[in-house]
Protein backbone atom coordinates (compact mmCIF):
# COMPACT_ATOMS: atom_id res chain seq x y z
CA UNK A 1 0.00 0.00 0.00
CA UNK A 2 1.56 3.50 -0.86
CA UNK A 3 0.44 6.50 1.32
CA UNK A 4 -2.40 8.98 0.38
CA UNK A 5 -0.14 11.67 -1.54
CA UNK A 6 1.25 9.49 -3.54
CA UNK A 7 -1.54 7.41 -4.89
CA UNK A 8 -3.31 11.06 -6.20
CA UNK A 9 0.14 12.34 -7.15
CA UNK A 10 1.38 13.07 -10.61
CA UNK A 11 4.54 10.29 -9.87
CA UNK A 12 4.37 7.27 -11.97
CA UNK A 13 1.97 5.20 -9.35
CA UNK A 14 0.40 8.59 -9.37
CA UNK A 15 -3.66 8.41 -10.21
CA UNK A 16 -3.32 12.64 -10.20
CA UNK A 17 -3.60 13.34 -13.90
CA UNK A 18 -6.04 10.90 -14.57
CA UNK A 19 -8.11 12.46 -11.83
CA UNK A 20 -7.34 15.89 -13.74
CA UNK A 21 -8.71 14.83 -17.07
CA UNK A 22 -11.97 13.09 -15.07
CA UNK A 23 -12.47 16.72 -13.33
CA UNK A 24 -12.28 17.99 -17.11
CA UNK A 25 -14.67 15.83 -18.58
CA UNK A 26 -16.76 16.04 -15.73
CA UNK A 27 -16.80 19.67 -16.99
CA UNK A 28 -17.04 18.71 -20.68
CA UNK A 29 -20.17 17.15 -20.15
CA UNK A 30 -22.00 18.84 -16.98
CA UNK A 31 -21.14 22.16 -19.64
CA UNK A 32 -22.93 20.15 -22.52
CA UNK A 33 -25.86 19.26 -20.42
CA UNK A 34 -26.08 22.80 -19.16
CA UNK A 35 -26.37 24.26 -22.60
CA UNK A 36 -28.64 21.71 -23.82
CA UNK A 37 -30.83 22.35 -20.86
CA UNK A 38 -30.47 26.30 -21.50
CA UNK A 39 -32.01 25.56 -25.30
CA UNK A 40 -34.49 23.28 -23.61
CA UNK A 41 -35.55 25.44 -21.08
CA UNK A 42 -36.22 28.42 -23.59
CA UNK A 43 -38.07 26.43 -25.52
CA UNK A 44 -40.23 25.59 -22.59
CA UNK A 45 -40.81 28.67 -20.93
CA UNK A 46 -41.90 30.27 -24.49
CA UNK A 47 -44.66 27.62 -25.16
CA UNK A 48 -45.56 27.96 -21.51
CA UNK A 49 -45.94 31.88 -21.91
CA UNK A 50 -46.76 32.16 -25.70
CA UNK A 51 -48.24 28.67 -26.17
CA UNK A 52 -51.26 27.55 -27.17
CA UNK A 53 -53.17 25.46 -25.01
CA UNK A 54 -51.98 21.92 -26.53
CA UNK A 55 -48.28 23.32 -26.34
CA UNK A 56 -48.62 24.61 -22.92
CA UNK A 57 -50.12 21.01 -21.77
CA UNK A 58 -47.12 19.34 -23.67
CA UNK A 59 -44.50 21.73 -21.77
CA UNK A 60 -46.15 21.10 -18.63
CA UNK A 61 -46.02 17.27 -19.23
CA UNK A 62 -42.40 17.63 -19.95
CA UNK A 63 -41.51 19.43 -16.88
CA UNK A 64 -44.28 17.00 -14.47
CA UNK A 65 -42.32 13.52 -16.00
CA UNK A 66 -38.51 15.12 -16.06
CA UNK A 67 -39.11 16.43 -12.55
CA UNK A 68 -41.11 13.12 -11.04
CA UNK A 69 -39.16 10.42 -12.52
CA UNK A 70 -35.64 9.03 -11.43
CA UNK A 71 -31.96 10.55 -13.20
CA UNK A 72 -30.91 6.85 -13.82
CA UNK A 73 -33.67 5.66 -15.71
CA UNK A 74 -34.21 8.60 -18.11
CA UNK A 75 -29.93 8.09 -18.59
CA UNK A 76 -30.63 4.24 -18.89
CA UNK A 77 -33.94 5.30 -21.40
CA UNK A 78 -31.35 7.01 -23.48
CA UNK A 79 -28.27 4.82 -23.12
CA UNK A 80 -30.08 1.61 -24.22
CA UNK A 81 -32.87 2.98 -26.02
CA UNK A 82 -30.39 4.93 -28.67
CA UNK A 83 -28.08 1.99 -28.65
CA UNK A 84 -31.05 -0.07 -29.77
CA UNK A 85 -32.20 2.79 -31.92
CA UNK A 86 -28.80 2.38 -33.32
CA UNK A 87 -28.55 -1.24 -33.81
CA UNK A 88 -31.71 -1.29 -35.40
CA UNK A 89 -30.38 1.59 -38.10
CA UNK A 90 -27.70 -0.61 -38.84
CA UNK A 91 -29.36 -3.60 -39.10
CA UNK A 92 -31.50 -1.87 -42.00
CA UNK A 93 -28.12 -0.59 -43.47
CA UNK A 94 -26.87 -3.96 -43.80
CA UNK A 95 -24.41 -4.14 -40.81
CA UNK A 96 -24.25 -6.60 -38.18
CA UNK A 97 -24.02 -6.49 -34.77
CA UNK A 98 -24.90 -4.70 -31.97
CA UNK A 99 -23.56 -0.66 -31.89
CA UNK A 100 -23.37 1.27 -28.71
CA UNK A 101 -24.06 5.11 -29.16
CA UNK A 102 -21.27 7.49 -27.26
CA UNK A 103 -21.89 7.62 -23.31
CA UNK A 104 -20.75 11.46 -23.73
CA UNK A 105 -23.60 12.05 -25.97
CA UNK A 106 -26.38 9.88 -24.19
CA UNK A 107 -25.21 11.12 -21.21
CA UNK A 108 -24.93 14.91 -22.05
CA UNK A 109 -28.49 14.66 -23.41
CA UNK A 110 -30.34 13.04 -20.37
CA UNK A 111 -28.71 15.39 -18.07
CA UNK A 112 -29.41 18.03 -20.54
CA UNK A 113 -33.06 16.68 -20.56
CA UNK A 114 -33.79 16.71 -16.64
CA UNK A 115 -31.96 20.34 -16.66
CA UNK A 116 -33.97 21.71 -19.28
CA UNK A 117 -37.27 20.96 -16.93
CA UNK A 118 -35.85 22.65 -14.37
CA UNK A 119 -34.32 25.30 -16.27
CA UNK A 120 -38.26 25.89 -18.49
CA UNK A 121 -39.55 27.14 -14.69
CA UNK A 122 -36.61 29.20 -13.87
CA UNK A 123 -36.88 31.65 -17.71
CA UNK A 124 -40.79 32.06 -17.16
CA UNK A 125 -40.44 33.07 -13.46
CA UNK A 126 -37.54 35.20 -14.95
CA UNK A 127 -39.77 36.76 -17.75
CA UNK A 128 -42.47 37.32 -15.50
CA UNK A 129 -40.13 39.71 -13.42
CA UNK A 130 -39.73 41.68 -16.04
CA UNK A 131 -42.31 44.97 -15.57
CA UNK A 132 -44.61 44.85 -17.89
CA UNK A 133 -44.28 48.69 -18.93
CA UNK A 134 -40.80 47.72 -20.48
CA UNK A 135 -42.41 45.45 -23.14
CA UNK A 136 -45.50 47.78 -23.83
CA UNK A 137 -42.93 50.62 -24.46
CA UNK A 138 -41.00 48.71 -26.41
CA UNK A 139 -43.98 47.48 -27.90
CA UNK A 140 -44.94 51.34 -28.83
CA UNK A 141 -41.88 52.29 -30.11
CA UNK A 142 -41.96 49.77 -32.82
CA UNK A 143 -39.74 47.36 -31.66
CA UNK A 144 -40.10 44.06 -34.11
CA UNK A 145 -40.09 41.04 -32.03
CA UNK A 146 -36.53 39.55 -32.24
CA UNK A 147 -35.02 43.09 -31.23
CA UNK A 148 -37.53 43.38 -28.13
CA UNK A 149 -36.35 39.98 -27.31
CA UNK A 150 -33.20 40.18 -27.76
CA UNK A 151 -32.36 43.85 -26.32
CA UNK A 152 -35.09 44.13 -23.86
CA UNK A 153 -35.96 40.20 -22.78
CA UNK A 154 -32.80 38.33 -22.76
CA UNK A 155 -30.64 40.72 -20.79
CA UNK A 156 -33.15 41.63 -17.82
CA UNK A 157 -34.40 37.98 -17.69
CA UNK A 158 -30.98 36.57 -17.45
CA UNK A 159 -30.17 38.89 -14.82
CA UNK A 160 -33.39 37.60 -12.25
CA UNK A 161 -32.34 33.73 -13.66
CA UNK A 162 -28.66 34.08 -12.70
CA UNK A 163 -28.98 32.87 -8.89
CA UNK A 164 -31.64 30.08 -10.11
CA UNK A 165 -29.04 29.12 -13.07
CA UNK A 166 -26.64 28.80 -10.50
CA UNK A 167 -28.43 26.14 -8.73
CA UNK A 168 -29.53 24.42 -11.61
CA UNK A 169 -25.75 24.23 -12.91
CA UNK A 170 -24.85 22.42 -9.58
CA UNK A 171 -27.52 20.14 -9.73
CA UNK A 172 -26.37 19.32 -13.42
CA UNK A 173 -22.86 18.89 -12.42
CA UNK A 174 -23.98 16.47 -9.57
CA UNK A 175 -26.10 14.64 -11.98
CA UNK A 176 -23.13 13.84 -14.30
CA UNK A 177 -21.90 11.27 -11.63
CA UNK A 178 -25.00 9.25 -12.59
CA UNK A 179 -23.17 9.41 -16.34
CA UNK A 180 -20.79 7.05 -14.86
CA UNK A 181 -23.12 4.13 -14.58
CA UNK A 182 -23.19 3.96 -18.19
CA UNK A 183 -18.91 3.75 -18.93
CA UNK A 184 -18.13 7.79 -19.21
CA UNK A 185 -14.75 8.42 -17.37
CA UNK A 186 -15.60 11.29 -15.88
CA UNK A 187 -14.93 11.82 -11.55
CA UNK A 188 -16.73 9.19 -10.46
CA UNK A 189 -16.23 6.35 -12.48
CA UNK A 190 -12.11 7.18 -13.01
CA UNK A 191 -12.29 7.23 -9.26
CA UNK A 192 -14.30 3.42 -9.35
CA UNK A 193 -11.44 2.00 -11.68
CA UNK A 194 -8.55 3.75 -9.42
CA UNK A 195 -10.43 1.87 -6.16
CA UNK A 196 -11.09 -1.59 -8.25
CA UNK A 197 -7.43 -1.17 -9.30
CA UNK A 198 -5.90 -0.62 -5.87
CA UNK A 199 -7.52 -1.62 -3.38
CA UNK A 200 -7.96 1.94 -1.67
CA UNK A 201 -11.73 2.65 -2.20
CA UNK A 202 -12.08 5.73 0.71
CA UNK A 203 -9.30 7.28 -0.61
CA UNK A 204 -10.47 7.86 -4.67
CA UNK A 205 -14.19 8.03 -3.55
CA UNK A 206 -13.14 10.47 -0.89
CA UNK A 207 -10.97 12.50 -3.54
CA UNK A 208 -14.13 12.48 -5.90
CA UNK A 209 -15.91 14.04 -3.36
CA UNK A 210 -13.13 16.92 -2.81
CA UNK A 211 -13.20 17.89 -6.33
CA UNK A 212 -17.00 17.83 -6.54
CA UNK A 213 -17.06 20.37 -3.59
CA UNK A 214 -14.18 22.27 -5.55
CA UNK A 215 -16.16 22.25 -8.96
CA UNK A 216 -19.30 23.34 -6.82
CA UNK A 217 -17.46 25.96 -4.80
CA UNK A 218 -15.56 27.28 -7.79
CA UNK A 219 -18.54 27.89 -10.37
CA UNK A 220 -21.13 28.54 -7.05
CA UNK A 221 -18.10 31.64 -6.78
CA UNK A 222 -18.55 32.36 -10.27
CA UNK A 223 -22.03 32.75 -10.46
CA UNK A 224 -22.19 35.01 -7.36
CA UNK A 225 -19.63 37.29 -9.47
CA UNK A 226 -22.31 36.86 -12.31
CA UNK A 227 -25.05 38.11 -9.96
CA UNK A 228 -23.13 40.95 -8.33
CA UNK A 229 -22.07 42.31 -12.20
CA UNK A 230 -25.85 41.28 -13.50
CA UNK A 231 -27.38 43.20 -10.40
CA UNK A 232 -25.58 46.16 -10.56
CA UNK A 233 -27.53 48.61 -12.43
CA UNK A 234 -30.52 47.25 -10.16
CA UNK A 235 -31.06 49.61 -6.87
CA UNK A 236 -32.40 47.67 -3.80
CA UNK A 237 -34.60 47.81 -0.96
CA UNK B 1 -47.29 -3.08 -29.04
CA UNK B 2 -46.32 -6.51 -27.25
CA UNK B 3 -48.68 -6.33 -24.38
CA UNK B 4 -47.48 -9.35 -22.55
CA UNK B 5 -44.30 -8.44 -21.80
CA UNK B 6 -45.68 -4.85 -20.56
CA UNK B 7 -47.90 -6.72 -18.59
CA UNK B 8 -44.96 -8.93 -17.71
CA UNK B 9 -42.56 -6.05 -17.02
CA UNK B 10 -45.13 -3.49 -15.09
CA UNK B 11 -45.47 -7.22 -12.63
CA UNK B 12 -42.20 -7.58 -12.02
CA UNK B 13 -41.47 -3.89 -11.81
CA UNK B 14 -43.79 -3.78 -9.05
CA UNK B 15 -42.63 -5.98 -6.80
CA UNK B 16 -39.57 -3.37 -6.18
CA UNK B 17 -41.74 -0.98 -5.06
CA UNK B 18 -41.91 -2.06 -1.43
CA UNK B 19 -38.38 -2.00 -1.27
CA UNK B 20 -38.57 1.53 -3.16
CA UNK B 21 -40.93 2.51 -0.40
CA UNK B 22 -39.07 1.26 2.26
CA UNK B 23 -35.45 3.34 1.39
CA UNK B 24 -37.90 6.34 0.85
CA UNK B 25 -39.92 6.34 4.21
CA UNK B 26 -37.05 5.19 6.69
CA UNK B 27 -34.59 7.52 5.17
CA UNK B 28 -36.71 10.47 5.53
CA UNK B 29 -37.98 9.55 8.56
CA UNK B 30 -34.30 8.99 10.32
CA UNK B 31 -33.12 12.28 8.16
CA UNK B 32 -35.91 14.84 9.66
CA UNK B 33 -35.06 14.01 13.07
CA UNK B 34 -31.32 14.37 12.09
CA UNK B 35 -32.29 17.61 10.38
CA UNK B 36 -33.78 19.23 13.08
CA UNK B 37 -30.75 18.61 15.17
CA UNK B 38 -28.76 20.17 12.45
CA UNK B 39 -31.08 23.23 12.11
CA UNK B 40 -31.20 23.78 15.56
CA UNK B 41 -27.49 23.42 15.74
CA UNK B 42 -27.41 26.46 13.34
CA UNK B 43 -30.01 28.36 14.76
CA UNK B 44 -28.16 27.76 18.68
CA UNK B 45 -25.50 30.97 18.26
CA UNK B 46 -22.79 28.97 19.37
CA UNK B 47 -19.80 28.86 16.88
CA UNK B 48 -18.91 25.48 18.28
CA UNK B 49 -22.40 23.91 17.09
CA UNK B 50 -22.70 26.57 14.39
CA UNK B 51 -20.02 25.42 12.25
CA UNK B 52 -19.60 21.96 12.11
CA UNK B 53 -23.71 22.07 11.16
CA UNK B 54 -22.35 24.64 8.30
CA UNK B 55 -19.37 21.94 6.97
CA UNK B 56 -21.98 19.31 7.57
CA UNK B 57 -24.62 20.81 5.07
CA UNK B 58 -21.72 22.02 3.18
CA UNK B 59 -20.37 18.79 2.00
CA UNK B 60 -23.60 16.88 1.91
CA UNK B 61 -25.28 19.36 -0.77
CA UNK B 62 -22.03 19.89 -2.66
CA UNK B 63 -21.35 16.11 -3.47
CA UNK B 64 -23.29 14.19 -5.59
CA UNK B 65 -25.46 10.86 -3.87
CA UNK B 66 -23.57 8.65 -5.29
CA UNK B 67 -20.40 9.56 -4.43
CA UNK B 68 -21.86 9.68 -1.07
CA UNK B 69 -22.84 5.88 -1.52
CA UNK B 70 -19.82 4.54 -2.94
CA UNK B 71 -17.94 6.18 0.03
CA UNK B 72 -20.13 4.48 2.66
CA UNK B 73 -20.57 0.91 0.69
CA UNK B 74 -17.03 0.45 -0.78
CA UNK B 75 -15.06 3.14 0.90
CA UNK B 76 -15.40 2.46 4.78
CA UNK B 77 -14.22 -1.32 4.00
CA UNK B 78 -10.88 -0.03 3.39
CA UNK B 79 -10.09 0.47 6.96
CA UNK B 80 -9.67 -2.68 9.62
CA UNK B 81 -10.78 -0.98 12.21
CA UNK B 82 -14.33 -0.51 10.49
CA UNK B 83 -14.21 -4.25 8.99
CA UNK B 84 -13.90 -5.48 12.88
CA UNK B 85 -15.91 -3.34 14.41
CA UNK B 86 -19.80 -4.16 15.62
CA UNK B 87 -21.12 -1.90 12.99
CA UNK B 88 -19.68 -3.87 10.25
CA UNK B 89 -22.55 -6.08 10.57
CA UNK B 90 -24.63 -3.38 8.70
CA UNK B 91 -22.30 -1.49 6.85
CA UNK B 92 -21.70 -4.98 4.61
CA UNK B 93 -25.14 -4.82 3.98
CA UNK B 94 -25.91 -2.72 -0.08
CA UNK B 95 -29.38 -1.68 2.24
CA UNK B 96 -28.52 -0.39 5.27
CA UNK B 97 -25.72 1.65 3.51
CA UNK B 98 -28.05 2.68 0.97
CA UNK B 99 -30.16 4.03 3.70
CA UNK B 100 -27.50 5.32 5.71
CA UNK B 101 -26.43 7.43 2.60
CA UNK B 102 -30.07 8.60 1.61
CA UNK B 103 -30.59 9.40 5.51
CA UNK B 104 -27.23 11.83 5.93
CA UNK B 105 -28.26 13.32 2.10
CA UNK B 106 -31.13 14.35 2.75
CA UNK B 107 -30.98 15.53 6.39
CA UNK B 108 -28.23 18.39 5.06
CA UNK B 109 -31.09 19.20 2.26
CA UNK B 110 -34.00 19.24 5.15
CA UNK B 111 -31.92 20.87 7.69
CA UNK B 112 -31.93 24.33 5.58
CA UNK B 113 -35.91 23.77 5.21
CA UNK B 114 -36.28 23.63 8.64
CA UNK B 115 -34.22 26.05 9.45
CA UNK B 116 -36.16 28.57 7.06
CA UNK B 117 -39.11 27.04 8.21
CA UNK B 118 -38.45 28.68 12.06
CA UNK B 119 -36.54 31.54 10.87
CA UNK B 120 -39.87 32.69 9.25
CA UNK B 121 -41.82 32.80 12.73
CA UNK B 122 -42.29 36.40 13.40
CA UNK B 123 -39.73 37.89 16.37
CA UNK B 124 -42.85 39.18 17.69
CA UNK B 125 -44.62 35.97 18.45
CA UNK B 126 -41.75 34.56 20.10
CA UNK B 127 -41.68 37.82 22.40
CA UNK B 128 -44.81 37.48 23.29
CA UNK B 129 -44.65 34.08 24.40
CA UNK B 130 -41.93 34.87 26.55
CA UNK B 131 -44.08 37.76 27.93
CA UNK B 132 -46.79 35.47 29.25
CA UNK B 133 -44.27 33.29 30.98
CA UNK B 134 -43.81 30.23 28.50
CA UNK B 135 -40.76 28.20 29.09
CA UNK B 136 -38.19 27.81 25.23
CA UNK B 137 -39.70 24.12 25.22
CA UNK B 138 -43.48 24.95 25.51
CA UNK B 139 -42.16 28.46 23.11
CA UNK B 140 -40.51 25.72 20.67
CA UNK B 141 -43.94 23.40 20.79
CA UNK B 142 -46.41 25.92 20.96
CA UNK B 143 -45.35 28.60 18.36
CA UNK B 144 -42.12 28.21 16.68
CA UNK B 145 -43.38 24.56 15.35
CA UNK B 146 -46.70 25.17 14.34
CA UNK B 147 -46.20 27.78 12.37
CA UNK B 148 -42.73 26.91 10.91
CA UNK B 149 -44.13 23.97 10.19
CA UNK B 150 -46.63 25.50 7.62
CA UNK B 151 -44.21 27.42 5.98
CA UNK B 152 -41.82 24.66 5.37
CA UNK B 153 -44.16 21.87 4.30
CA UNK B 154 -44.15 22.62 0.82
CA UNK B 155 -40.38 23.04 0.19
CA UNK B 156 -40.35 19.61 2.70
CA UNK B 157 -42.84 18.10 -0.09
CA UNK B 158 -40.64 18.49 -2.42
CA UNK B 159 -37.71 17.29 -0.52
CA UNK B 160 -39.94 14.01 0.30
CA UNK B 161 -40.56 13.92 -3.54
CA UNK B 162 -36.99 14.34 -4.38
CA UNK B 163 -35.89 11.50 -2.37
CA UNK B 164 -38.52 8.82 -3.88
CA UNK B 165 -36.35 9.64 -6.74
CA UNK B 166 -33.49 9.47 -4.90
CA UNK B 167 -33.69 6.25 -4.10
CA UNK B 168 -33.22 4.68 -7.75
CA UNK B 169 -29.58 5.35 -7.22
CA UNK B 170 -29.88 2.46 -4.42
CA UNK B 171 -29.60 -0.08 -7.30
CA UNK B 172 -26.36 1.19 -8.16
CA UNK B 173 -25.05 -1.36 -5.16
CA UNK B 174 -26.99 -4.23 -6.21
CA UNK B 175 -30.52 -3.35 -4.33
CA UNK B 176 -33.29 -5.00 -6.73
CA UNK B 177 -35.95 -1.43 -5.83
CA UNK B 178 -37.88 -0.40 -8.98
CA UNK B 179 -34.94 1.26 -11.34
CA UNK B 180 -32.54 -2.51 -10.41
CA UNK B 181 -35.19 -4.83 -11.48
CA UNK B 182 -35.95 -1.79 -14.36
CA UNK B 183 -32.12 -2.07 -15.43
CA UNK B 184 -31.94 -5.94 -15.03
CA UNK B 185 -34.52 -6.66 -17.46
CA UNK B 186 -33.33 -4.00 -19.98
CA UNK B 187 -29.99 -5.40 -19.92
CA UNK B 188 -31.46 -9.08 -20.59
CA UNK B 189 -34.09 -7.76 -22.84
CA UNK B 190 -32.81 -4.89 -24.81
CA UNK B 191 -35.95 -3.40 -24.79
CA UNK B 192 -35.16 0.11 -23.28
CA UNK B 193 -38.03 2.28 -24.40
CA UNK B 194 -41.25 -0.27 -22.90
CA UNK B 195 -39.56 -0.65 -19.79
CA UNK B 196 -38.61 2.75 -19.25
CA UNK B 197 -42.32 3.55 -19.73
CA UNK B 198 -43.91 1.36 -16.86
CA UNK B 199 -40.85 2.23 -14.78
CA UNK B 200 -41.47 5.98 -15.39
CA UNK B 201 -45.73 5.33 -14.83
CA UNK B 202 -44.66 3.60 -11.26
CA UNK B 203 -42.77 6.99 -10.21
CA UNK B 204 -44.98 9.19 -11.47
CA UNK B 205 -47.83 7.34 -9.44
CA UNK B 206 -46.14 7.11 -6.65
CA UNK B 207 -44.80 10.66 -6.89
CA UNK B 208 -48.53 12.32 -7.39
CA UNK B 209 -49.80 10.42 -4.37
CA UNK B 210 -47.10 11.67 -2.35
CA UNK B 211 -48.07 15.05 -3.58
CA UNK B 212 -51.51 14.56 -2.98
CA UNK B 213 -50.77 13.81 0.51
CA UNK B 214 -48.91 16.76 1.18
CA UNK B 215 -51.67 18.97 -0.60
CA UNK B 216 -54.06 17.48 1.92
CA UNK B 217 -51.50 18.11 5.03
CA UNK B 218 -50.72 21.48 4.00
CA UNK B 219 -54.84 22.12 4.09
CA UNK B 220 -55.22 20.33 7.38
CA UNK B 221 -52.24 22.47 9.04
CA UNK B 222 -53.46 25.79 7.78
CA UNK B 223 -56.59 26.87 8.30
CA UNK B 224 -56.43 30.24 6.48
CA UNK B 225 -55.82 28.93 3.07
CA UNK B 226 -58.64 26.41 3.14
CA UNK B 227 -60.94 29.71 2.59
CA UNK B 228 -58.90 30.37 -0.53
CA UNK B 229 -58.80 26.99 -1.32
CA UNK B 230 -62.46 26.92 -1.46
CA UNK B 231 -62.07 29.89 -4.31
CA UNK B 232 -60.05 28.24 -6.36
CA UNK B 233 -62.53 25.98 -7.30
CA UNK B 234 -64.96 28.54 -7.95
CA UNK B 235 -65.74 28.80 -11.49
CA UNK B 236 -63.35 31.29 -13.41
CA UNK B 237 -65.64 34.39 -14.14
CA UNK B 238 -65.76 34.73 -18.02
CA UNK B 239 -63.83 36.84 -19.82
Amino acid sequence: MIDYTELMGFGPRGWGLLMVQATLMTVAVSASAFALGSVLGALVAWARIEGNRLVRIGADAYTTVLRGIPDLLVIYLLYFGGSEALTALARLLGAKGFVGVNSFAAGAIAVGIISGAYQGELFRGAYQAIARGELEAARSVGMPRLLLFRRIIVPQALRFAIPGLGNVWQLALKESALISVVGLTEILRQAQVGAGSTRQPFAFFITAAVLYLLLSTVSGWGFRRAEAVGMRGVRRA
Amino acid sequence: MDFHFLRETVLLLLSGVPLSLNLAFFSILAGAVLAVLLALMRLSGNPVLDLPARAYVFVFRGTPLLVQIFLIYYGLGQFPEIRQSLLWPFLREPYWCALLALTLNTAAYSSEIIRGGILSVPFGQIEAARACGMSRWLIFRRITVPQGLRVALPAYGNEIILMTRSTALASVITLMEVTGIASKIIAETFRAVEVFVCAGAIYLILNFAISRGIAFLERRLSPQLREQGAQDHLPEPAR
